[in-house]
């Protein structure tokens, strides 16, 4: 990957509030649901639907596996905003929340006979908010940022040398 | 800054080393120019959690500590030898809350369970706990009935028809030879309701251990009888309201305790049903016929019958007898004996019992001062005499308050039970709802302060798990559709399986069941004067000192 700036400020600056913008989100969503005493995905993943409902209501039925899959989403989702908000290891970052969104968005597909109790809050046909994210985080791998503004300057830097 | 101005980065880094103070500042900045970002998220993090912190201490009203309302087992306790009277719908169900069921039954759940892989009725029968139990004797007039009851016995480790079977339990003709046999530890009714006050006296007399199904009674003078004849026993008594087990009633009852609530004056029960089946309209089975059913057994007792007749007879009551003579072999009668005094206690015994014994675990109530009742055959005219819509008021001066129960057996439409009281309401249906009331002095300085919003309800209980109106609204969503249940409990539990349990534990402990004599007394009771008011069309007042129904 190139550490030359080949953007623009105005495109530069764009990028990064991009990727601070989502970055947020996903820091804020892990940090509530591990500040939530006892928070659980249970109850999202009971009301999965769709072709692969039959697999995250299957992951209910063991008591570890919840306990992993929670453990992934509470500190997943916290550990991902960070890096994106900071800059750092934010590839890696990105190949992590382009995972859970794809997961999100398959366990709660958006079609147009489903219906769940988690209603969503605006209306959607096949695409959701989700698979818009899952875009722009893939539009912000093509187009990374990190190496310029934020730790990853530094970090690889470091390797470099 | 212009496209040119654009620093090549890999310059920058040459360059770095030989301007130091400059470069690195700008290398420092761009390195760390988003941390800002870390510290505002902190900042409202911390904002929240302090608001959140303030609104728990208000949460905190409604803690509780949480008390277990399943009795632990006794390790290699005694195996309790049973004997089942009665292999009808509520008999098959009981044997099946206590884990034996005939290998049709489990091939049916087998294949539900193959047809959709979301019904787990048959691995949660399969995971059921074994309670250390055995089926020694069955008696089913009916000898259908006997001979399933028999195999379902005899089906020890819930198998198919393709299973192996222990030996069948012994099949009695008539329950006095199953109450004389010697290994047979307990017994359980559920025979039709005018049967059930002749069994459990003769069950106590021959020292078994007694579930019978709700109501206790079909006449008022045996209910006496079996309370004395109970009380005057060592025999471990349970009456069928398997509502006792519920977890939102106990913590309801911990609720009203406090004082949380306030003054209670009106409770509200109801009863709301809307097909044939719930209507008693029960389906009449193929093989009946006078010489497989034994109607003379069926008939009932005479001394019963008599006390029947005499009341009835004595209050003018006799177009609610028959209309078919009782010696008439009838298929419809047998199966749907509810439909007729003759047999049944209506509305009252059936389902009013299930509605007063709950509230009467909640608020402790005791036996009501007076009841008054209405209604009639407004939807099944099918020749029945008891009533399909029944409005029963109970009246309790000493407590300053009424319950009110109405039934429907023509409309479905869900109605939770609701506690009435001068601070909240509590409304009781797959979960516990509190809503604070908009004129409480308890709650006043906190519905000022915005803390509490009167009218909506403030505190949600879904078994084992409490919410607050402050919680997220997907888990109150969720808790109001008992979705959490199975998790937070880690297993769904089956109340009768739960009643049933307690009942065989407590014969191993020695110990007082949660609804014993006393409480099957103040339902048999209650239940008859509210039936008593339908029958005579006026008020019944219970005379406290001398034990008995009055007319004021």
């Amino acid at each position: 990957m190139t550490t030359k700036n080949i953007y623009t400020r105005g495109q530069l600056t764009w990028l990064v509030v991009l990727r601070v913008l989502i970055g947020w989100y996903f820091m804020y969503e892990g940090l509530t649901k591990i500040m939530t005493p006892n928070w659980t995905s249970y109850a999202y993943l009971r009301d999965s639907q769709g072709w692969f409902a039959p697999f995250f209501t299957m992951l209910t039925d063991n008591a570890w596996v919840m306990s992993t899959v929670n453990a992934i989403n509470m500190y997943g989702l916290t550990i991902i905003g960070l890096c994106m908000i900071l800059g750092c290891f934010v590839q890696f970052a990105n190949i992590g929340a382009i995972g859970l969104l794809s997961l999100y968005y398959l366990s709660h597909p958006p079609m147009l006979d489903v219906h769940y109790l988690i209603r969503p809050e605006g209306s959607y046909m096949w695409v959701d908010k989700n698979l818009i994210m899952l875009g722009a985080i893939a539009v912000l791998m093509l187009f990374p940022t990190s190496k310029l503004i934020g730790l990853d300057r530094w970090i690889f830097r470091k390797c470099k040398k | 800054m212009s496209d040119k101005e654009i620093v090549n980065n890999e310059n920058e880094n040459q360059n770095s080393h030989l301007n130091v103070p400059k470069n690195g500042r700008r290398e420092a900045l761009k390195t760390l120019a988003t941390i800002p970002v870390i510290g505002a998220m902190a900042y409202g993090v911390i904002k929240k959690k302090n608001q959140e912190y303030r609104n728990k201490r208000v949460g905190n009203i409604f803690a509780f500590e949480t008390t277990p309302t399943v009795m632990d087992r006794q390790p290699d306790g005694q195996t309790i030898r049973l004997g089942i009277i009665g292999f009808g719908i509520r008999g098959s169900q009981l044997m099946q809350a206590l884990g034996f069921a005939t290998p049709q039954h489990i091939d049916h759940l087998k294949d539900l369970a193959k047809q959709d892989v979301q019904n787990t009725r048959y691995k949660d029968f399969l995971e059921q706990e074994d309670l250390n139990i055995v089926v020694n004797g069955v008696c089913d007039i009916f000898d259908v009935y006997a001979k399933e009851a028999a195999t379902a016995g005899a089906n020890k480790n819930r198998e198919g028809s393709e299973g192996k079977f222990a030996n069948l339990p012994v099949i009695y003709k008539n329950y006095k030879d199953l109450l004389a046999a010697k290994d047979i530890d307990a017994v359980i009714i559920a025979t039709p309701d005018h049967w059930h006050g002749t069994m459990v006296i003769d069950a106590v007399n021959a020292g078994k251990h007694v579930y019978v199904e709700k109501p206790l009674t079909w006449t008022v003078p045996e209910t006496y009888l079996v309370a004395d004849a109970v009380k005057k026993s060592n025999v471990i008594f349970q009456l069928g309201h398997q509502g006792r087990q519920i977890e939102i009633n106990h913590r309801a009852k911990e609720i009203i305790k406090k004082g949380l609530i306030g003054k209670v004056t009106l409770a509200e029960v109801s009863t709301n049903r809307n097909d044939p089946n719930g209507a008693w309209v029960y389906s009449i089975h193929p093989e009946a016929n006078p010489s497989t059913i034994d109607w003379k057994q069926f008939e009932g007792n005479p001394v019963r019958i008599k006390e029947y007749l005499d009341y009835m007879t004595s209050v003018g009551a006799t177009k609610y007898v028959g209309p078919d003579s009782r010696d008439k072999f009838s298929l419809e009668r047998f199966f749907r004996w509810r439909c007729w005094w003759d047999y049944s206690t209506g509305l009252s015994g059936d389902l009013l019992t299930h509605e007063y014994d709950a509230m009467n675990h909640m608020l402790d109530l005791g036996i009501p001062a007076s009841a008054t009742s209405s209604g009639g055959v407004y939807f099944f005219k099918d020749g029945r005499t008891v009533p399909d819509v029944l409005q029963t008021t109970f009246e309790f001066p000493d407590r300053d308050m009424t319950m009110l129960y109405t039934a429907t057996l023509a409309s479905q439409y869900n109605r939770p039970r609701k506690i009435m009281a001068t601070d909240a309401t509590i409304e009781l249906g797959s979960t516990l709802n509190v809503t604070i009331d908009p004129q409480s002095e308890l709650y006043r300085e906190k519905i000022q302060q915005g803390i509490i919003k009167a009218g909506e309800p403030f505190y949600r209980y879904a078994s084992g798990k409490s919410i607050d109106a402050l919680s997220s609204a997907t888990e109150m969503y969720f808790a109001e559709r008992g979705l959490l249940f199975s998790y937070v409990e880690g297993k769904r539990y089956n109340t009768t399986y739960l009643h049933l349990r307690e009942w065989i534990e407590c014969i191993r402990q020695k110990k007082q069941p949660s609804c014993g004599i006393k409480e099957a007394f103040e339902e048999a009771m209650a239940a008859h004067m509210g039936t008593r008011a339908y029958l005579e069309g006026r008020t019944m007042y219970w005379d406290a000192d001398k034990q008995v129904i009055t007319r004021g």
